[in-house]
């Protein structure tokens, strides 16, 4: 029985053997007395869990990856190695830590090990020197006592790394490898975790356990965990599938493996794809994008999740693969349902295909009560393939106003063909009036939706125009 | 000097390395520790007509499953009033717990709450104030504050107009949700480590249900991870359960609510309800006020009355109403308790008189600002319950300051160019006043006691009443310790808040802290000090009356001839027999109040500020930035200014979130469907504006006050009045100047959206179509 879970903790050796797969990082800290991080949320929101993997970035080097350890399944830990708020004083304070002390950054100081954690990842980012500090890197913290303003100059105001600071050291040394893992809870029912390392594992493991609930970042699958008290007893993360990890930018289109997290999305775009670039900012936060894959975020088929307006403006494809082999499914074709999807049993999504030339106009609108760190009320893609003035091509996807992400497809074809103009616009604002029928929750009302989604058309048109 | 010092948070160095323990954080220094977890109903209204618990009892690791059988005292826990049962089998809001599961792991104790079977049967719930209105449920009588004639003033005015704001409530969100751990030691006496601001009352509590006098319960209060009021009397049954667990099982109980459950059981801001009549002359001058307003209790009374007394105690805000009437009653309806939160039911009183004064500026085509200006009080005036408005010049000064340093008036015309030449994008400035009473109203509670021990070496041991949930309190009363004592900071140790130091001590509430506690610190320390000059005079053969201790040294205040360090004396008044350590006692002079004629003294002081506020909206969505905030507040000769600029600004920010985007949305089956941080917006720092310009008010000694400081805990919270008020502004350029901008509160995108449609007459043709 596979049931040895070791892992670095702090640079020392621990073991969690025999653990249920379906326990936190965050419980299993607490649980040994390691209580500096804290929960304040258990399901990703407040930050005030978050802890610190040593990764590989895209750039192939080494780094300090914050996430929010109430997310992090442990047997994700296998093999990794993991920071903690406890383990970042060196004998004396961290310069991170320094700064917050002195500045008054911590009142309660409840949050302070997640800002504190955030920080220290921030501190050794490479191309701090260049871009100043990253405000996003704070974004996933929540604070209630200071305002945020000592807590943002401490991070404004943080030195350059010092050359013999050890923690560098660390970074300029491999970080582990993602690799083949299974752990066998010994809890009665014997519990089962997988983290197979290849696409071939991972499907006949699938084919083998259909009942199995798939797992990459957990930003969603532990939510369910932590909120609902869901136990599983069978999980397979796809986090180790190297072929899940491809990021390929090419003539005909751009491909996104399904288990690339969000945050190296970002960083891997570089200007290519803007509608992407100006969607993933508003992704959660980067604690959460550290984690999420464009996998999860399309197979939970949330009507109000950020990624599907955006493909679906693209007309971007899902290629799914089981165990038969692969097929291809227009993303306009993937969502069938509340919650639902066209995968069949034993089919998972390996990878996302954005085909070229991307339209010329490219905008996400994304409306919620909050600009960083929330969820939408409604979400908008809208892509226009202008040639000389005229609509080639309209896709106006939205989100949060149906049971699914969906496309206004009788707007859209009021667009095409015709010059961009006002009249234009106004033909498919006639055919957006009761186009969907969306419905009251606590993000917003059925008629605040149902305004949005003319006025987010107008908004573009008064940006376009603007232009 | 220690006092007056910016230093850091006195435990700041054990948050940032996670070494600050909190009360949860201590289980595992207790073996054997069982978990609870509640058993809910999910109804608003329902009655439990069965519960099985034997399918919890078959999960393994559950040990037992706590009920109203197992209360030995008490089965109640209301504080103001006798209307909390424990362990009740009519429920009274959705989510209720009827039950405790205790566990040997809290993954047992959950899945044994899980497992346990409930009949019950709905019941028709009141939900909301206009619910409770119409059926005439109501937890007080009405009560009323008045002066003059206001129905003759009204009809006198010029002009009138009337308005109706509901401002919604909201969760304290503080990051340490609640939580308690019980344990009996040797001679058989319960200790709680509970997360409370009032560890004499969560003592009380604990000793009525487990029915043992209070010398049988110690409550320590170690530190807690925020509270904001949220736990003034809400920690009390998460402390009896844990207390009742213990004592049937005689193992440590730990209570801990997860955010979910935290947010569904606990009271929060009070909702409230105004409608307003308001009569002014043409130049904005106010002649009669007349204000009606509901709040929303929740099920049981708790704080409800005092904070809708303050409520009425501040819906004058900084304005003189000469004729005025304020009045209204709090809603009984089936929902969580609501419960202290900074400003207790002054924020929703403010925010009433700051909505009628922009209508009536509206109405009148004047610039908001003159009209507020146009009304403040002046020296010599009285409250509407006929206070003298103490230092009322720092109305002014404030204003006249704050608006020059914020560059009030030219900014007032870059905006209107910027709205000029932006269709979709409209920028608002608005600049609001807050003058907010100090003092419990409830006159008892302003007393406090200190407990000051000096140890051989010289070092020494704070004990007070007041606890700490991360406001600096502790920090405030190392400085003014080691102040009185004349010794460095660093000799000064603050202990954690315990029953068994100070006895019989008040809530820490209503920003009160450093006032009552410091001056009981304060005395404590002077009787020792006089105790050492009168050691020290012997030694050095010199009248104790020209020695002073500062720094650690004993010498003539006049800096000549021999001084001996602290230490030294304290050594030697050992010797010599003489008592180190002291008790120190303050209660708050002359204040007084009839509540049934609305008249009297029940602050000692006011505390003052203003702030101004600029914002940016999007006509198509309704979202909004703030731009930049200007503040100028009073906190007297601040104690320790890093901690007062904090409490300012993090106060600010606090009402800011309550303002602008923390909804509290409650389902027509009365569930609360924000019950965590995905559905519940507080600020992140991406709402903190990228200019905040913050000042404390120069020179502002307040006689009377410990060192000459003021309380800051409440007052910046409303502050945060001047955001909604530019968002008002920034809605109202919209339009053709129209005569009233009404704002749903809080002004979510949603609401402001709306708020524009209102202004262009679209919503008016949505209508039509």
């Amino acid at each position: 029985m596979a049931s040895e879970l070791r892992f670095t903790l702090n640079g020392a050796p621990v073991s969690a053997d025999g653990a249920d797969p379906n326990t936190t990082l965050l419980g299993w800290l607490r649980a040994r007395g390691l209580t500096g991080s804290k929960e304040g949320c258990a399901e990703g929101e407040c930050g005030a869990c978050a802890v610190l993997f040593v990764r590989e970035g895209p750039d192939g080097q080494t780094r300090y990856t914050p996430v929010n350890g109430c997310l992090v399944l442990l047997g994700a830990c296998a093999g990794q190695e993991v920071l903690t708020v406890e383990g970042l004083a060196d004998g004396e304070l961290h310069p991170v830590q320094r700064a917050m002390v002195e500045l008054g950054g911590s009142q309660c100081g409840y949050c302070t090990p997640g800002f504190v954690v955030s920080l220290f990842a921030e501190y050794y980012r490479r191309g701090r020197a260049e871009e100043g500090f990253d405000l996003e890197s704070i974004a996933g913290n929540l604070c209630r006592c200071t305002g945020y303003r000592p807590i943002r100059d401490a991070g404004r105001g943080l030195p350059m790394v010092d050359d013999a600071d050890p923690r560098r050291a660390r970074l300029g040394a491999p970080a582990p490898a993602v690799e083949a893992f299974t752990l066998e809870g010994a809890t009665e029912g014997g519990r089962r975790f997988f983290r197979p390392a290849t696409l071939a594992e991972a499907t006949a493991i699938y084919a083998r356990h259909p009942d199995a609930r798939l797992v990459c970042g957990g930003t969603d699958l532990v939510v369910e965990i932590n909120q609902r008290l869901s136990r599983f007893e069978t999980i397979l993360s796809l986090e180790g599938v190297a072929e899940l990890r491809a990021f390929d930018d090419a003539e005909d289109a751009l491909t996104i493996g399904a288990a690339v997290p969000l945050s190296e999305i970002e960083e891997r775009l570089d200007g290519a794809l803007p509608i992407l670039e100006e969607l993933l900012p508003l992704f959660s936060s980067r604690l959460i994008r550290n984690r999420a894959t464009l996998g999860g975020n399309l197979a939970t088929a949330s009507p109000i999740g950020d990624s599907p307006p955006v493909l679906l403006a693209l007309d971007a494809e899902v290629i799914a693969v089981s165990a038969e082999g692969e097929r291809s499914i227009p993303i306009d074709a993937l969502f069938t349902g509340y919650r639902q999807t066209s995968l069949r049993p034993g089919e998972l999504i390996a990878r996302v295909r954005i085909p070229k030339p991307f339209p010329t106009v490219g905008r996400f609108f994304k409306v919620s009560k909050r600009v960083h760190d929330d969820i939408s009320c409604v979400a908008a893609g809208f892509a226009l393939s202008i040639e000389d003035g005229v609509v080639q091509r309209a896709r106006l996807a939205y989100g949060g106003v149906a049971a699914t992400p969906a496309r206004a497809k009788a707007a859209e074809a009021a667009l095409e063909g015709k010059p961009w103009s006002r009249a234009a616009v106004d033909e498919a604002k006639a055919q957006l009036a009761g186009a969907f029928t969306p419905m009251t929750d606590q993000r917003g009302s059925a008629a605040y939706r149902a305004a949005m989604v003319p006025s987010l058309l107008e908004k573009l048109w008064a940006e376009t125009e603007a232009r | 000097m220690s006092v007056g010092k910016a230093i850091p948070h006195e435990s700041a160095e054990g948050h940032v390395t996670g070494g600050a323990l909190y009360t949860d954080d201590l289980v595992t220094r207790y073996p054997g520790c069982l978990h609870a977890w509640p058993v809910q109903v999910l109804h608003a209204r329902a009655t439990v007509d069965a519960m099985r618990v034997e399918p919890a009892l078959a999960v393994p690791g559950v040990v037992t499953v706590l009920t109203a059988a197992d209360v030995i005292g008490e089965n109640n826990t209301g504080v103001a009033r006798r209307d909390e049962v424990l362990f009740d089998t009519e429920v009274h809001y959705w989510g209720q717990a009827v039950a405790w599961v205790l566990g040997e792991t809290e993954e047992a104790a959950k899945m044994g709450a899980l497992a346990v079977e409930l009949d019950v049967t709905p019941g028709d719930a009141i939900l909301g104030i206009e619910a409770a209105i119409a059926a005439e449920s109501f937890h007080t009588e009405p009560g009323q504050i008045a002066r003059g004639d206001v129905a003759a003033a009204m009809k006198a005015a010029p002009r009138t107009l009337s308005g109706e704001l509901f401002v919604g409530g909201q969760e304290h969100f503080y990051l340490e949700t609640h939580a308690a751990i019980a344990s009996v030691d040797e001679a058989g006496s319960v200790l709680v480590q509970s997360s409370t601001q009032h560890p004499t009352e969560t003592q009380e509590i604990v000793a009525r249900v487990l029915a043992r006098p209070k010398n049988q319960v110690v409550v320590q209060s170690l530190r807690m991870g925020g509270a904001f009021g949220g736990k003034e009397v809400q920690a009390n049954p998460i402390a009896a359960v844990a207390a009742l667990g213990c004592v049937k099982t005689s193992r440590p109980v730990r209570v801990r609510l997860d955010r979910a459950r935290d947010f569904a059981i606990s009271g929060k801001r009070h909702p409230f309800l105004g409608r307003y009549e308001i009569g002014f002359d043409d130049t904005g001058r106010v002649l009669a006020f007349d204000l009606e307003l509901w709040s929303d209790g929740g099920y049981s009374l708790d704080l409800s009355a005092p904070v809708f007394h303050r409520a009425l105690f501040h819906a004058d805000n900084a304005y003189h109403l000469r004729d005025v009437r304020v009045r209204g009653r709090v809603c009984k309806t089936n929902a969580c308790s609501h419960t202290a939160f900074r400003g207790f039911g002054g924020p929703q009183g403010m925010v009433m008189i700051e909505d009628a004064l922009d209508a009536v500026a509206r109405a009148l085509r004047v610039p908001p600002h003159v009209v507020r200006a146009r009304n403040f009080y002046q020296p010599g005036d009285t409250t509407h319950y006929e206070q003298e408005v103490s230092q009322a010049d720092r109305i002014t000064r404030i204003w006249d300051d704050l608006k020059r340093s914020s560059e009030f008036d030219a900014r007032w015309a870059e905006v209107a160019r910027f709205n000029e030449a932006h269709p979709n994008e409209k920028r608002g400035l608005a600049i609001t006043p807050v003058k907010f009473g100090i003092s419990f109203t409830a006159k008892h509670f302003n007393q406090a006691g200190a407990l000051v021990l000096v140890y051989k070496d010289g070092s020494v041991q704070v004990n007070h009443g007041g606890t700490e949930m991360g406001q600096g309190l502790h920090t405030k009363m190392q400085q003014v310790a080691a102040q009185a004592l004349g010794v460095p900071l660093e000799r000064v140790r603050v202990m954690p808040t315990r029953t068994d130091k100070v006895p019989n001590t008040s809530a820490t509430a209503a920003s009160s802290g450093s006032d009552l506690n410091g001056a009981a610190i304060q005395a404590a320390c002077e009787t020792i000090a006089e105790r050492l000059r009168e050691v020290a005079g012997r030694m050095l053969a010199i009248d104790p009356g020209e020695l002073e201790i500062a720094d650690g040294v004993v010498a003539r205040a006049d800096g000549q001839g021999e001084a001996l360090p602290f230490a030294e004396v304290v050594e030697r008044a050992y010797l010599d027999r003489v008592q180190l350590s002291a008790t120190g006692f303050y209660r708050t002079p002359r204040i007084h109040f009839d509540e049934a004629a609305g008249r009297g003294r029940p602050f000692h002081y006011f505390a003052y500020g203003a702030a101004a506020c600029e914002v940016e909206v999007d006509r198509f969505t309704g979202m909004y930035a703030i731009r930049r905030v200007d503040i100028l507040h009073d906190v007297g000769d601040s104690l320790s200014p890093l901690v007062d600029l904090g409490q300012v600004e993090g106060g600010f920010m606090q009402g800011v979130g309550w303002l602008t985007q923390e909804e509290l949305w409650w389902a027509p089956d009365g569930r609360l469907g924000t019950v965590n941080a995905s559905t519940y917006k507080l600020p992140t720092v991406g709402e903190l504006p990228e200019e905040l310009h913050v000042r404390l008010l120069p020179k502002a000694t307040e006689p009377g006050v410990v060192y000459g400081s003021k309380a800051v805990g409440e007052p910046p919270f409303m502050l945060a009045i001047s955001v909604r008020e530019a968002l008002r502004q920034a809605v109202s350029a919209f339009g053709e100047a129209p005569s009233s901008v009404p704002l749903a509160s809080p002004a979510t995108a949603e609401q402001v959206f709306w708020a524009i449609e209102r202004v262009t007459g679209a919503e008016e043709r949505r209508a039509a179509e």
